[in-house]
C-alpha cells in the first residue's frame, strides 16, 4: 500500500504462521498504522459514516427479505401488515432500512460537498474520484428499486415513470423497458426482477466500496489545505486518531438517525404509499424520495421527453468528468475565494431543484403574483426556478470550473498542511478551517 | 515465465515473425525448429479458441436476456372483450387490458364536435379525430390510459382543450386523446381494436 513500510510484527508462533500463508492481519495493521494527515476535520469523518450506513443496510435489508413477499399480490401486505405488525421487532427494522436510505444520501451528499469544496477530485485521485461517482449511481439505482418494493402507490408509479424514463432512449429504448417489465407494463415481473437486482447491487457497492479505499491508500488522504503530505511529521497513524475522530462523529451521526427512527419515522415517507399499488390510477401528485429531488426537477424543466432524460444523465454524468474540468493547480477552495462564491451557488441552486422537484410545474414561487408568461409558463412558476437552477448546475462545471481556473488569482497557499496547523492559536486542525489563509 | 516444459514463445527486435525455441526436456518428442516454424497453425488455435469461447458466452448470454421478455403467461392475456353498453353517454371507464389501463370513452356530441373543429390546428404529433376512432362509431373514443411521456394515467375534464391533464408533469390532451401542450410527445396511443356488434368491442 503505497510507499508506507508495514510495522507489523506477528507476535505469536500462530501469527507467524498465518501470516507466511495469508497476511490479512498485516493487511489489517498497516490499514490501522497508515499515515493520515494530521489537519483532517470533521467533513472527513463522512467516510466512515458512510461504511457505517452500508452495513446497516445491508444487515437490515437481509432481515427484511426474510419476511417479505416478493408477489405483486403479496408485496404490500408482507410490507404493511407482516413486517409492520407482526413480526417481531420488524417495524424497528424496517424504520432502520427505510430512513437507513436518507440517513444514507445525506452522508453521501455531504462527502461529495466535502470532495468539490477542498478539490479531493484533483490528480493524483482521479480513479478515486471516479470509484466514488460509480458508488453514488449504484445507490441512486438501488435506493429507487428499494423504494419500489412495499408497492404501494409511489412504489408502483415511481417504478412505471423512471422506466417509461428509460423508454426515451432512441432505438433501444422500448426494449429496454420490456426487458425491466417482463410484460406489457409494471406488474408482478417487474417487482420480482427489481427485488432481486435490489439484493444484489448492495454488494457490488460492497465491492466498489472495496477498490474505493484501495484507490485512496495509494496516494493517501488529500486534507483541507490541499497540500500534498511531505513528510512523516505531516502524518498521524490512521489508529487511534481518527478511529476515534470517526467513531466520535459516527456517534452523533446514530443519535439523528435515531431520532427518525423513533420519533419521526414516517417523516420522510408519503401518504400515498399507504395505498396498495393500482395501475389504473395515478395518484394527484406523484414525487420521488428527497435525495433524488433535484434530478427530478431537471427532468421536468427540459419541455422535451428525450432532452429531459439527457440534461437528467448530463447531470449525473458531468460529475465523472469534473477531475477533468478543473483546470486550477490549487486544490482547495480554501485558497480559491472567487470559486468558493460560485460554489456556494451552486449549492444554492441544488437546494432550489430539490424544492422545486416536490412542487407541481406550476405552482408559484411567490404566492399571489401572476408574472408574465414566458415560452410557456409564468416566470413566477416552479418550472422556470427550475430551469434557472438547472443551467447554473451546468454552467458551473461546463463554464465557471474550467474558465475560472485559468483566470482567477488564488490566495498564497501554505509551504505545508503542517503550517496553517501550528499557527493556529488553539492548535487545533478543526479550528483552522476558520481563516487559514490569514494565518498561512 | 513460461510453465516447466513447455515452448518457450521468443521474439527478437528484429524479427517480425513468432519463433518457437523447444525447452531441452521436450526436445526428444517434439522435433528442433529453430527459426521461423509454422506461426499459422499457433494462430489458428489462438483464433479458434477465442471463437468458440465467444460463441460460448453468447449462446449463454441470449437465455439470460431472453428470459426477461414476457414470459408465456403474461403474453396469454392478449385479448379482452367488452360490452360498451355499460358505458352511458359522457361517461368513460378505465378497464385493464394486459396489465395496461384503457379508457374507453363515450363522448359526447360537443367533444366530437370540438374535436373535428381541431383538426387542422397546430398539433406535435397531427392526427384527424377521424383516424382517432373507427367510422360509425364516433362517439366511442379507445385508448391507452397511459400519458405518452412517463406513463401516469391522464385525469378527464381537466386542462385546456376539454380533454385529459396527465397530474404528473402536466401533459395536456384534447378530447380525441391528442396531445396539445406539455412534455409528452405523441397522441394517446391507440389499441388494437374492432367492433364485434355495435355494443360489444375486443380489444387486442
Amino acid at each position: 500500500m503505497s510507499d508506507h513500510p508495514s510495522t507489523y510484527k506477528p507476535g505469536t508462533a500462530i501469527e507467524r504462521w498465518l501470516d507466511s500463508r495469508l497476511p490479512i492481519i498485516r493487511f489489517g495493521a498497516d490499514l490501522m498504522s497508515f499515515p493520515t494527515p494530521r489537519n483532517l476535520n470533521y467533513w472527513y469523518t463522512f467516510g466512515g459514516i458512510l461504511a457505517f450506513c452500508l452495513v446497516v443496510q445491508i444487515v437490515t435489508g437481509i432481515v427484511l427479505a426474510m419476511h417479505y413477499d416478493t408477489s405483486g399480490a403479496g408485496a404490500f401486505i408482507s410490507v404493511n401488515r407482516g413486517i409492520m405488525r407482526d413480526v417481531n421487532y420488524g417495524w424497528l427494522i424496517r424504520g432502520l432500512h427505510a430512513n437507513g436510505a436518507s440517513m444514507f444520501f445525506l452522508a453521501v451528499y455531504l462527502h461529495i460537498l466535502r470532495g468539490l469544496y477542498y478539490g479531493s477530485y484533483k490528480a493524483p485521485r482521479e480513479v478515486l474520484w471516479l470509484l466514488g461517482c460509480v458508488i453514488y449511481f449504484l445507490m441512486v439505482v438501488t435506493a429507487f428499486m428499494g423504494y419500489v418494493l412495499p408497492w404501494g402507490q409511489m412504489s408502483f408509479w415511481a417504478a412505471k415513470v423512471i422506466t417509461n424514463v428509460l423508454g426515451a432512449i432512441p432505438v433501444v429504448g422500448d426494449t429496454i423497458t420490456t426487458l425491466l417489465w417482463g410484460g406489457y407494463a409494471v406488474d408482478s415481473p417487474t417487482l420480482n426482477r427489481f427485488f432481486s437486482l435490489h439484493y444484489l447491487l448492495p454488494f457490488v457497492i460492497a465491492a466498489v466500496v472495496a477498490l474505493h479505499i484501495w484507490a485512496l491508500h495509494v496516494p493517501g488522504n488529500a486534507n483541507p489545505t490541499g497540500v500534498e503530505v511531505k513528510s512523516k511529521s505531516d502524518t498521524l497513524p490512521f489508529h487511534p486518531f481518527y478511529t476515534v475522530k470517526d467513531l466520535f462523529a459516527i456517534s452523533v451521526f446514530m443519535i439523528m438517525f435515531a431520532v427518525f427512527v423513533f420519533y419521526l419515522p414516517e417523516a420522510m415517507g408519503k401518504v400515498d404509499n399507504s395505498v396498495a399499488a393500482n395501475p389504473l390510477q395515478t395518484p394527484a401528485h406523484i414525487v420521488p424520495e428527497w435525495y433524488l429531488l433535484p434530478f427530478y426537477a431537471i427532468l421536468r424543466a427540459v419541455p422535451d421527453k428525450l432532452l429531459g432524460v439527457v440534461a437528467l444523465a448530463g447531470a449525473l454524468g458531468v460529475l465523472f468528468a469534473l477531475p477533468w474540468l478543473d483546470t486550477s493547480k490549487v486544490r482547495s477552495m480554501r485558497y480559491r475565494p472567487t470559486y468558493r462564491t460560485f460554489f456556494f451557488f451552486w449549492v444554492v441552486a441544488c437546494a432550489a431543484l430539490g424544492w422545486c422537484g416536490g412542487q407541481e410545474p406550476d405552482g408559484q414561487i411567490i404566492h399571489g403574483f401572476e408574472g408574465p408568461v414566458l415560452i410557456d409558463y409564468d416566470i413566477n412558476s416552479v418550472t422556470w426556478l427550475s430551469r434557472i437552477s438547472a443551467l447554473y448546475y451546468f454552467a458551473y462545471f461546463l463554464v465557471i470550473t474550467p474558465v475560472l481556473g485559468l483566470t482567477e488569482t488564488p490566495l498564497p497557499v501554505p509551504d505545508s498542511l503542517y503550517t496553517p496547523v501550528l499557527s493556529h492559536p488553539a492548535g487545533a486542525p478543526a479550528g483552522a478551517a476558520a481563516a487559514p489563509e490569514t494565518k498561512g | 515465465m513460461v510453465a516447466h516444459g513447455l515452448p518457450a514463445m521468443v521474439r527478437a527486435p528484429n524479427q517480425t515473425r513468432i519463433s518457437f525455441k523447444v525447452a531441452d526436456s521436450l526436445a526428444h518428442t517434439a522435433p528442433e525448429t529453430d527459426g521461423p516454424a509454422d506461426p499459422g497453425r499457433r494462430d489458428f488455435i489462438h483464433i479458434a479458441a477465442g471463437a468458440a469461447a465467444i460463441g460460448g458466452i453468447a449462446a449463454v448470454a441470449w437465455p439470460l436476456i431472453d428470459q426477461l421478455n414476457p414470459a408465456a403467461d403474461t403474453r396469454a392475456l392478449a385479448s379482452l372483450e367488452y360490452d360498451l353498453s355499460k358505458v352511458a353517454l359522457g361517461q368513460q371507464v378505465t378497464i385493464s387490458w394486459r396489465k395496461q389501463p384503457v379508457f374507453i370513452r363515450h363522448r359526447t356530441p360537443k367533444e366530437i364536435a370540438t374535436a373535428k373543429a381541431d383538426d387542422t390546428a397546430s398539433m406535435k404529433d397531427p392526427a384527424t379525430d377521424a383516424s382517432r376512432v373507427k367510422a360509425g362509431h364516433e362517439e366511442w373514443l379507445i385508448v391507452l390510459a397511459s400519458c405518452t411521456h412517463l406513463g401516469c394515467v391522464p385525469t378527464f375534464a381537466q386542462g385546456e382543450y376539454g380533454g385529459w391533464l396527465c397530474p404528473c408533469h402536466g401533459s395536456q390532451y384534447d378530447t380525441s386523446a391528442r396531445i396539445r401542450k406539455g412534455p409528452a410527445p405523441k397522441n394517446l396511443e391507440l389499441p388494437e381494436y374492432s367492433f364485434l356488434s355495435a355494443t360489444k368491442v375486443k380489444i387486442g
